[in-house]
């Protein structure tokens, strides 16, 4: 079954419609999409570079992403809120678009990954006996990360 | 030779125009500067959140200044460097450009508020202080901070768009006056 009958009913709702038909909707919208992106790469990194050692060593890993949970959660909550309307403002273009797929993979991996895996390690303190595991898990959360922000960006250029 | 006389030169030099119809070479540099802006906003937004004793409250703020910064400085070098050439690839547009100048004004003020806490705020904020939150005047640089760098990113978002361009015209004096526009009578 083919999601394009999806896609398009996305693009003709009144959200979509509306954003459309407006000079400075999708702009603003994108704005806020983007201090959403800032927030949540500012929390993503606060633990993985002090899993990688890089970035507060002095702190226990589980204080600090008990710290950062709430703006992660909030920031993310932006994301969505942001780039729900912009994706139905151009649903079939997205449809159509490389990027646009690569960067929902990523998104969904990278959010089973953070709550379900990379959660748990740094909420039981295992990555203090294991540092590697640690390390491993920062660097598949910064690629797959990575990949949302190269996809976001290039559905634009597309 | 005025700036508008300087700018036009350079929009019209080989590098400028090479640059602003690459095909890979200018999408490539407006990437790296979102992404660097996404490490320098995060890592500044979460400092002032710490600032304001919102997040991190057990990391002493010399602590998070000290392990934090670098990266902060590192992305603002290549946020620079980028925001540079983008300019360079559209010189006079950008430089009439009334969100860009928007833009420049609230980087200047976000850079004297930065000057001012690291000159006179920072030092006092006491080393000892791990529980709490930095006294008020640390607190206030940490609203400025936030409240500036959204304005730049929202400014810097919108220098994609030209409803206020010279091009576009009838527009109401104010604005020409703004983007140092001389409309054609």
């Amino acid at each position: 079954m083919s999601l394009l009958p999806f896609f398009q009913w996305c693009y003709q709702t009144p959200v979509g419609e509306g954003i459309r038909d407006s000079t400075w909707l999708f702009p603003v919208i994108e704005a806020f999409h983007l201090l959403g992106l800032g927030l949540t790469v500012g929390a993503v990194l606060i633990v993985d570079l002090r899993l990688l050692g890089l970035g507060l060593i002095k702190q226990p890993v589980a204080q600090l992403a008990a710290a950062v949970h709430p703006w992660l959660l909030g920031s993310l909550s932006l994301m969505f809120a942001s780039g729900i309307p912009l994706f139905a403002a151009e649903a079939v273009k997205c449809y159509y678009s490389f990027p646009f797929w690569v960067k929902m993979t990523s998104l969904l991996l990278v959010l089973f990954f953070t709550f379900a895996v990379r959660r748990r390690l740094t909420l039981t303190g295992v990555t203090a006996q294991r540092p590697l595991l640690g390390r491993a898990a920062a660097l598949v959360s910064l690629c797959l990360w990575f990949g949302v922000a190269w996809g976001g960006r290039w559905i634009g250029f597309s | 030779m005025s700036p508008l006389d300087f700018f036009g030169w350079l929009e019209d030099s080989s590098w400028s125009v090479g640059l602003h119809e690459s095909r890979y070479a200018y999408p490539i540099i407006e990437s790296v500067h979102v992404w660097a802006m996404a490490v320098f906003f995060g890592s500044v937004a979460m400092f002032d959140l710490r600032l304001l004793g919102l997040i991190m409250r057990k990391a002493p703020v010399p602590e998070v200044v000290g392990r934090l910064l670098p990266w902060t400085i590192a992305a603002f070098i290549v946020m620079v460097v980028t925001g540079t050439l983008l300019f360079f690839a559209i010189p006079l547009r950008s430089y009439q450009n009334i969100f860009f100048r928007g833009k420049m004004l609230l980087m200047l003020l976000a850079g004297l508020n930065v000057w001012i806490f690291h000159s006179r705020v920072y030092p006092k904020v006491p080393t000892a202080d791990v529980a709490g939150a930095p006294p008020r005047a640390a607190k206030v640089a940490g609203v400025l901070s936030l409240a500036l760098w959204t304005g730049i990113v929202f400014s810097g978002r919108m220098i994609a768009y030209n409803w206020f361009d010279c091009d576009r015209q009838p527009q109401p004096g104010i604005v020409n006056f703004l983007t140092s526009c001389v409309p054609d009578e």
